[in-house]
């Protein structure tokens, strides 16, 4: 059981995070109402996504300076959680969407900005799927990782703030900050932030090992018919 | 540096067949347009123009660029590769590029005004915006080009790693069009003009830094 530790953190957090984003006591806003409890559900998606994918761009750049395989498929495994929470995200704001706004997709920037992420990682799996030499494999795919996430930024980051946007928080829109001053919902949405994150890093980790056994199966492959 | 260029250029003037080809799938496109319209001569919605007009000009300058690494024989890869240094090479890519994709917008947008009439406006800051488009989709794409030359099917691959990333510089784009259509101030487009150019500083600099990792092989 030792190492395990944080993965027991991230179940307590998230157990924690359930019971209470479920059953604690919330502000009454109008129009968002109880569907205010998806700032546990949804709102950590966003955080886990971007940290996610932040760690596969680091790993991108390790790989590229140092040529080790462990690095590539630390940065693919990052990758793919990564996608995982930001499919999570689209879907858990769509139902959102589909009480507070009335319809699932609204055409707001920042559902577009999510949807157009989403369909460079998606892109990056392809290519990485298309690429048939390991060692090419890992480099082209660290060389888009990098160019992709430097193309995101501006998509995710600037252009939603240009522009108005729905969602709570912007706008002119009720917010979290705004009417939140007795912190009542703070003392659950950080750990589910830390839980939900943590759960990411688990998801990234087993992945991980899948592509190192995939690869060693290859190798064992390889050795037989040689 | 600038044999690089001229050379490409002057490779280009010898393959003639590959630009007008370019060019004649571009008029093909508007012409296709103009005939699903229907239209003769008559108004059509500003919004319904940009989206033809950026969609026509999207696969016309994904394809002019892709073809910076995709159609070169792997002899003149290696031709090159003993030349120039990588940094060399993507320059006078991107350079070239960049030259095309002007050419190739303009004359979209003159057949354009052509067959489905010309609602801009204010036509400098349009020219402006095509010049600074075709310079953002060069910078971009000259990498992911190199990128798909190396897989066995480049096109397809092109086209997938493309549009995600040139989606920022054209809703760029398009928000400056539909403010040339309306004849606004030009005050009102200095926000999405200087974030095209940020955009495009951005994927050059990146495109530099990232591509000798390509190269090398």
């Amino acid at each position: 059981m030792k190492g395990a530790w944080w993965k027991i953190l991230a179940v307590v957090l998230l157990v924690y995070t359930f019971t209470g984003g479920l059953l604690m006591e919330v502000p009454r806003l109008v129009i968002i109402h109880e569907s205010i409890r998806a700032l546990y559900f949804h709102v950590p998606m966003w955080f886990g996504m971007v940290v996610m994918f932040l760690v596969s761009v680091v790993y991108a750049v390790k790989y590229l300076r140092s040529h080790q395989p462990l690095h590539d498929r630390v940065s693919a495994g990052f990758a793919h959680a990564g996608l995982v929470y930001g499919l999570l995200g689209i879907f858990t704001g769509m139902i959102w969407a589909n009480y507070t706004w009335g319809s699932p997709w609204h055409g707001d920037p920042k559902q577009n900005g999510a949807a157009i992420a989403t369909l460079i990682y998606l892109a990056y799996f392809i290519l990485r799927g298309s690429l048939d030499n390991q060692e090419q494999r890992a480099r082209l795919s660290s060389v888009y990782a990098i160019f992709a996430f430097a193309a995101m930024i501006p998509l995710i980051f600037i252009i939603p703030r240009l522009t108005s946007s729905m969602h709570p928080g912007s706008g002119g829109n009720p917010g979290f900050n705004m009417y939140d001053l007795d912190s009542s919902m703070r003392r659950v949405f950080y750990p589910a932030v830390a839980g939900w994150i943590l759960l990411g890093v688990w998801i990234a980790s087993v992945r991980i090992r899948i592509l190192e056994a995939e690869e060693k199966i290859l190798d064992l492959d390889y050795e037989k018919n040689k | 540096m600038r044999e690089l260029l001229i050379y490409q250029v002057r490779s280009e003037f010898r393959k003639k067949s590959l630009f007008f080809s370019l060019v004649l799938y571009l008029v093909s496109l508007v012409f296709i347009n103009y005939l699903a319209l229907g239209l003769q001569h008559r108004f059509l919605e500003p919004g319904l123009w940009s989206a033809l007009f950026w969609m026509a000009l999207l696969s016309a300058l994904v394809n002019a660029v892709a073809k910076s690494f995709l159609h070169e024989r792997p002899g003149t890869v290696t031709y090159l590769y003993s030349l120039a240094s990588p940094e060399q090479i993507i320059l006078s890519k991107m350079v070239y590029g960049f030259l095309l994709c002007t050419l190739i917008a303009l004359t979209g947008y003159f057949f354009f005004a052509l067959w489905l009439h010309n609602p801009i406006q204010d036509e400098f800051l349009f020219v402006v915006t095509l010049v600074l488009t075709s310079f953002g989709f060069s910078a971009a794409l000259s990498l992911l080009s190199a990128i798909a030359a190396k897989t066995n099917n480049g096109s397809m691959v092109m086209a997938v790693l493309s549009f995600p990333i040139i989606i920022g510089i054209l809703l760029m784009a398009i928000k400056i069009t539909k403010n040339c259509i309306d004849g606004l101030d030009r005050a009102a487009s200095s926000d999405e003009l200087l974030l095209l150019v940020a955009i495009n500083l951005m994927a050059s600099a990146f495109s530099y830094l990232l591509f000798p990792y390509i190269w090398r092989s």
